[in-house]
């Protein structure tokens, strides 16, 4: 695989919180990629790391130690201003609480992303009927969050997260609160956008949803421990040689 | 697996010849149970002499076809009609392998749980792959597949949330017992002694 395909790449990324007593090691020298096309699944007990990792590699969280480049441009050498922006247009986030906004619609929920980032609100509101229309709710675009089912919601939390074609998807426990045929459709529309391009990394407590990803690594106390996938295991390589 | 009932409820369908048996019990499960042609003409001789099946000629190309008899159509509707027994648990390598595990001294159980379910993982993944490809189409043999993919998908899943709980226990024992030790590093340590 070319180099040019890597989309999401941590160095040796280790995060610390609190000191002296409280001191937590949350992440401890994790490395890892996610190419273009890919999408990874990261497992692991309660308090592994996941959520740390996935909202280090987002930009939300910035590391204690080690480098994170989305698509060649390294997040933590940054200023804020350039980290929201890419934020804003390259990265989608799907967290498990939705997270949508109760006074805007579906539509407006989507377009917001792109809206801050300068687009106009008709091309805003365009790409995300597209959106929507791609998750399959292009129906409810002009209802509010309280009048949907949650896995209506969380199709709108999908469609915001791959609006304006995001090249990088994450998304933590986005099947949490589902049935499992509700959880299995929002696979299938990560699994979709992967196929189309993007490089997805899905935090899950599910081995079968797991299981759609080509990759799935196995965190534990902050460390990766193993990998599974026929997929090139280039950042279990990069983890020795980070040792 | 009973091959014996699984041929009587195939020529409920229609009657058919052996290789054709071998060819639509594949297509409905896959190659999860894969059926040589010996055992379906061994099965068959069986069933012929407990009056289950009778020989109802040749097709054009020579085959022998076989169909069911009173008793065999009779036999297929007590089959479906009655559960699975579930007599005694069937062997599981894996449980035994865990229990022996534990108990025999010197054995890496932490690296032990991680290899099995990195590869009950990798399974899970091809079926779940496999499965993609046969939601794509509707036929109704299709179903069939894949509902028994759906049924190695749930034993894959169930099988890796009890290593989840195996380690979850082992790690607490140890903690107990070792303090000082932490768990991760002491996992890490043994995997890479392991390569
Ligand atoms: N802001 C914080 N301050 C202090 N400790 C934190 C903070 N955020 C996370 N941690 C600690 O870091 C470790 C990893 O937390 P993280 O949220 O990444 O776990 P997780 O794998 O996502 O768990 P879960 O499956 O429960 O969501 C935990 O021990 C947690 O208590
Ligand atoms: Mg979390």
């Amino acid at each position: 695989m070319s180099p040019s395909s890597v989309v999401l790449r941590l160095h040796g990324v280790t995060r610390v919180h609190g000191e002296g007593a409280t001191r937590v090691e949350a992440l401890r020298g994790v490395s890892f990629a996610a190419h273009a096309g890919e999408l990874v699944a990261v497992m692991g007990p309660s308090g592994s790391g996941k959520s740390t990792l996935l909202t280090i590699a987002g930009g939300l969280d910035q590391p204690t130690e080690g480098r994170v480049e989305v698509e060649g441009t390294d997040l933590v050498a940054l200023p804020r201003a350039g980290r929201s922006r890419l934020r804003r247009t390259s990265i989608g986030y799907v967290f498990q609480g939705f997270n949508l906004i109760p006074a805007l619609s579906a539509a407006e929920n989507v377009a917001l992303p792109l809206e801050l980032d300068g687009t106009r609100t008709r091309a805003a509101r365009q790409a995300a009927l597209r959106a929507l229309e791609e998750v399959g709710i292009v129906e409810l675009a002009d209802r509010f969050p309280d009048d949907m089912s949650g896995g209506q919601q969380q199709r709108v939390a999908i469609a915001r997260a791959i609006v304006g074609e995001r090249r990088l998807v994450l998304a933590d426990e986005p099947t949490g609160a589902l049935d499992s045929e509700t959880g299995e459709e929002v696979l299938r529309l990560l699994r979709a956008r992967c196929d189309a391009g993007a490089a997805g990394v899905l935090v899950t407590h599910e081995s079968r949803h797991a299981a759609w990803a080509d990759r799935v690594v196995f965190l534990r106390d902050g460390v990766v421990v193993d990998e599974s996938g026929c997929e090139p295991v280039e950042s279990l390589l990069e983890t020795s040689d980070a040792r | 697996m009973s091959v014996k009932q699984a041929l009587l409820a195939l020529l409920e369908q229609e009657p058919m010849y052996g290789y054709q048996l071998r060819t639509e019990f594949e297509a409905r499960t896959g190659s999860a149970w894969p059926l040589n042609v010996g055992q379906v003409y061994t099965t068959l001789t069986r069933l012929e002499r407990d009056g289950l099946v009778e020989p109802a000629g040749a097709d054009d190309e020579g085959h022998e076809i076989w169909r069911l008899t009173a008793a065999g159509h009779d036999e297929v509707a007590a089959w479906f009609t009655t559960p699975v027994a579930r007599t005694q648990p069937p062997r599981d390598e894996l449980a035994i392998k865990l229990a022996l595990a534990v108990t025999v001294p010197g054995v890496d159980v932490g690296t032990l749980i991680q290899r099995q379910r990195s590869a009950t993982m990798g399974a899970l993944q091809d079926y779940t792959r496999l499965k993609r490809q046969a939601d794509a189409s509707t036929g109704r043999t299709d179903l069939a597949w894949s509902l028994v993919l759906d049924s190695l998908v749930f034993a894959a899943e169930a099988e890796i949330r009890w290593l989840d709980h195996c380690e979850a226990r082992v790690r607490r024992v140890a903690t107990e017992s070792t303090p000082l030790i932490a768990p991760a590093r002491f996992e890490r340590d043994e995997q890479e002694a392991g390569r």
